[in-house]
């Protein structure tokens, strides 16, 4: 049986397993979902979105012996992971996801219930209906993903945070994504689904790790709705393994008057895909969205991000860098739709690259499309190597060519990285950077 | 301290040093002069270590060591400091930060104890007066934006920072007005010592009004072909660099 075959086969089987969730909305949308990803089925290779990431073929070779329903990990193996990623005194909500499931023992919500709803999102189907019916896959998709359909079909699990009007979440709330590989490859289907209410705010992060030696694939979707004059605070983290295939795709919606920030970062990993896509659906939008993927040996990382400018008066900015070691390869790729009601734009875009060797790569297009006539729009791309320049004056006083390479390269992260909220994960970032350059 | 013997060194197919020789004593002050393109940058360049200049043929002795075996850091750990003609710009690289990256490499390989926050701050301090400059500037990304004064002047402050024991200043005083000259001089005047030397590159005679030096060397065709004390630099100042040319194309 082919890998999607089994998620179809999953589907049908889960479906006569539901209990009184058949005849709901939702269900509905997963069944049509479903239908949209037997149509569409994996990317092939003629699918310009997917050119420079051929991921079907490869999930189709690596995991076609995968059982689905199978999700035990090793629990020692998680909770050294977490001890050693989470600081101690890090006062944040935890949510952890191993293999898929829900991990209630290793997950804790510290803000009051009646501030937020942080809940998994099994949880949400049976006691928050009508947060789910409102809002679970009703966002204004710009692309048809397979994925993404394939995930709204089958997803089972995640979080779901709503954040009421008004109300402003101080406690960070943290996710992890785990795949325990240990055992035999693992696959796992994240769902999140995070609403700020008008007026309200709050930040989120989520981060994707894989332990033990054999492949894992995980495929999320994360639906964002950033209604009037709220705030959120996106990060996504893929610190990830050498064996993890990911696709993902953020989801994002905003009203008027809303601030959304994205901080996407990519450290390792077989082939990873990102989708951001962002509609600001309103005037006084400002979206930002920074990017870094710091990758090495055969790494593949591949970015798409899209916004959409619908209303007048709206601002977005994009920076995403990247630093390629090895035969590592990156793919960035910038949309920008300006319609031809949203005069007055600002969008700004900019993708800047270091190649630290010979055999590694970068694919990188920006993509604008403007209909309206008023708007400021720029956007710019560069791929070099490090500057010998720098590199010679920091060498005269006295630094290794590994320290001044290294504070080059830090300095070059720095930009995306100081829009990190959290201070222990920005400094995590920067240890992998100090020790990728020491090997 | 240094011993420059026969010292010949080309860039791609063309070869600009054509055999230097220069020794320099602790305590001393050189000034290397001539006019544009004669090879004076080449040769500071060459002594700190770039890279794109390929040496042919020659030696640099320094404190007995094979100065051209050495690594652009190892020279640095070692005492020789480079005060650039165009200082680089570093975008998000603080000097604050990177010089104390920078002194704690050189007291490491002197086996001192790295400097703790607060002993740093006050070595600054005590250095910032030297040259005049402003905390402010400091903790701005290296250079970035800096007017030609500022940045010149952020050379001799790192250069009093790292108490260097060779320093090598490759035209520091070209496009600075007449205050900013007095402060970096008054800077490297005040670093001077018995145990030290310095290297002073320049095209115009007006720095050495400021930093006297003991021996003035002209360079031309990338051969010292002249030295003399401090009047052979007025005698330029006076008559130009073509008598210079003149004679020595009579004799080459």
């Amino acid at each position: 049986m082919s890998l999607q075959e089994a998620f179809i086969t999953y589907f049908n089987d889960r479906e006569a397993a539901i209990n009184g969730q058949g005849e709901t909305s939702w269900h509905q949308r997963r069944r049509a979902a479903l239908s949209d990803f037997e149509k569409l089925g994996f990317p092939s290779k003629k699918n310009e979105e997917y050119k420079y990431t051929p991921i079907g073929r490869a999930l189709e070779r690596e995991f076609s012996e995968v059982n689905l329903a199978n999700t035990s990990f090793n629990t020692d193996l998680v909770q050294e992971l977490l001890a050693s990623v989470i600081p101690a005194d890090v006062q944040a909500n935890q949510l952890v996801f191993v293999n898929g499931e829900y991990q209630p023992s290793l997950s804790k919500v510290i803000s009051s219930l009646e501030e937020v709803t942080i809940v998994p999102l099994s949880e949400a189907y049976q006691k928050h209906g009508q947060v789910i019916d409102q809002y679970f896959s009703q966002q204004p998709s710009f692309h048809p993903d397979s994925f993404a359909a394939l995930n709204t079909s089958i997803a089972q699990e995640g979080v779901m945070v709503h954040v009421p009007k008004n109300v402003l979440v101080e406690t960070p709330i943290l996710t992890y994504f785990i795949s325990d590989t240990s055992t035999g490859v693992s696959v796992a289907s994240p769902r999140n689904l995070y609403v700020a209410e008008t007026g309200s705010k709050f930040s989120v992060v989520e981060s994707f790790y894989t332990v033990g030696g054999a492949a894992s694939y995980q495929n999320v979707v994360s639906e964002i709705w950033v209604q009037p004059n709220a705030s959120v605070h996106y990060t996504k983290l893929q610190p990830e393994s050498a064996q993890a295939y990911h696709t993902g795709t953020t989801e994002v919606y905003q009203a008027r008057d809303s601030r959304f920030t994205a901080v996407t970062v990519s450290l390792q990993g077989t082939m990873l895909r990102n989708n951001l896509n962002i509609v600001l659906d309103d005037e006084n939008c400002e979206s930002h969205m920074y990017g870094l993927y710091m990758l090495d040996e055969k790494s593949h990382v591949d970015n798409h991000t899209a916004v959409d400018h619908r209303k007048p008066n709206s601002f977005s900015n994009e920076l995403y860098k990247g630093i390629m070691d090895d035969n590592s390869k990156g793919v960035f790729n910038g949309k920008i739709y300006v319609r031809q009601d949203a005069q007055k734009t600002n969008a700004f875009q900019s993708n800047a690259n270091i190649l630290l060797t010979d055999d590694a790569s970068i694919d990188t297009k920006p993509q604008l499309e403007i209909w309206a006539d008023d708007v400021k729009c720029s956007h710019g791309a560069t791929t070099g190597q490090i500057d010998e320049e720098q590199l010679f004056y920091l060498r005269t006083r006295g630094m290794s060519k590994e320290q001044a390479t290294a504070i080059l390269l830090r300095a070059f992260a720095g930009d995306v990285l100081e829009n990190i909220e959290l201070d222990f994960i920005r400094q995590q970032i920067e240890q992998v950077i100090d020790t990728r350059l020491d090997k | 301290m240094l011993k420059i013997t026969d010292l010949h060194a080309r860039v791609e197919e063309k070869e600009i040093l054509k055999g230097i020789e220069l020794e320099v004593k602790p305590g001393e002050v050189h000034a290397i002069m001539g006019p544009n393109g004669s090879g004076k940058s080449t040769l500071a360049s060459v002594l700190a270590g770039r890279e794109d200049f390929e040496v042919t043929q020659g030696s640099v002795e320094y404190q007995r060591q094979d100065l051209l075996e050495m690594e652009p850091e190892e020279r640095a750990r070692e005492g020789i400091f480079l005060a650039f003609q165009y200082p680089v710009e570093i975008p998000g690289v603080s000097t604050t930060n990177f010089l104390k990256t920078a002194v704690n490499q050189v007291r490491q390989h002197k086996g001192k104890d790295p400097l703790d926050a607060v002993s740093f701050l006050k070595l600054m301090k005590e250095k910032m007066k030297l040259v005049d400059i402003d905390q402010s500037l400091l903790s701005r990304s290296l250079n970035e934006g800096f007017s030609g004064g500022e940045k010149k002047r952020n050379e001799i402050f790192q250069m009093a920072m790292l108490e260097p024991t060779l320093a090598i200043l490759d035209e520091t005083d070209s496009g600075l007005d007449i205050d900013a000259l007095r402060i970096v001089a008054g800077g490297v005047n005040a670093l001077r010592s018995e145990n030290n030397a310095t290297i002073v590159v320049t095209h115009y005679q007006r720095l050495l009004e400021y930093i006297v030096p003991d021996f003035v060397h002209v360079l031309y065709n990338g051969r010292i072909v002249k030295s003399g004390d401090k009047g052979l630099a007025l005698e330029l100042e006076e008559k130009g660099y073509d008598w210079i040319k003149e004679t020595a194309d009579a004799t080459a």
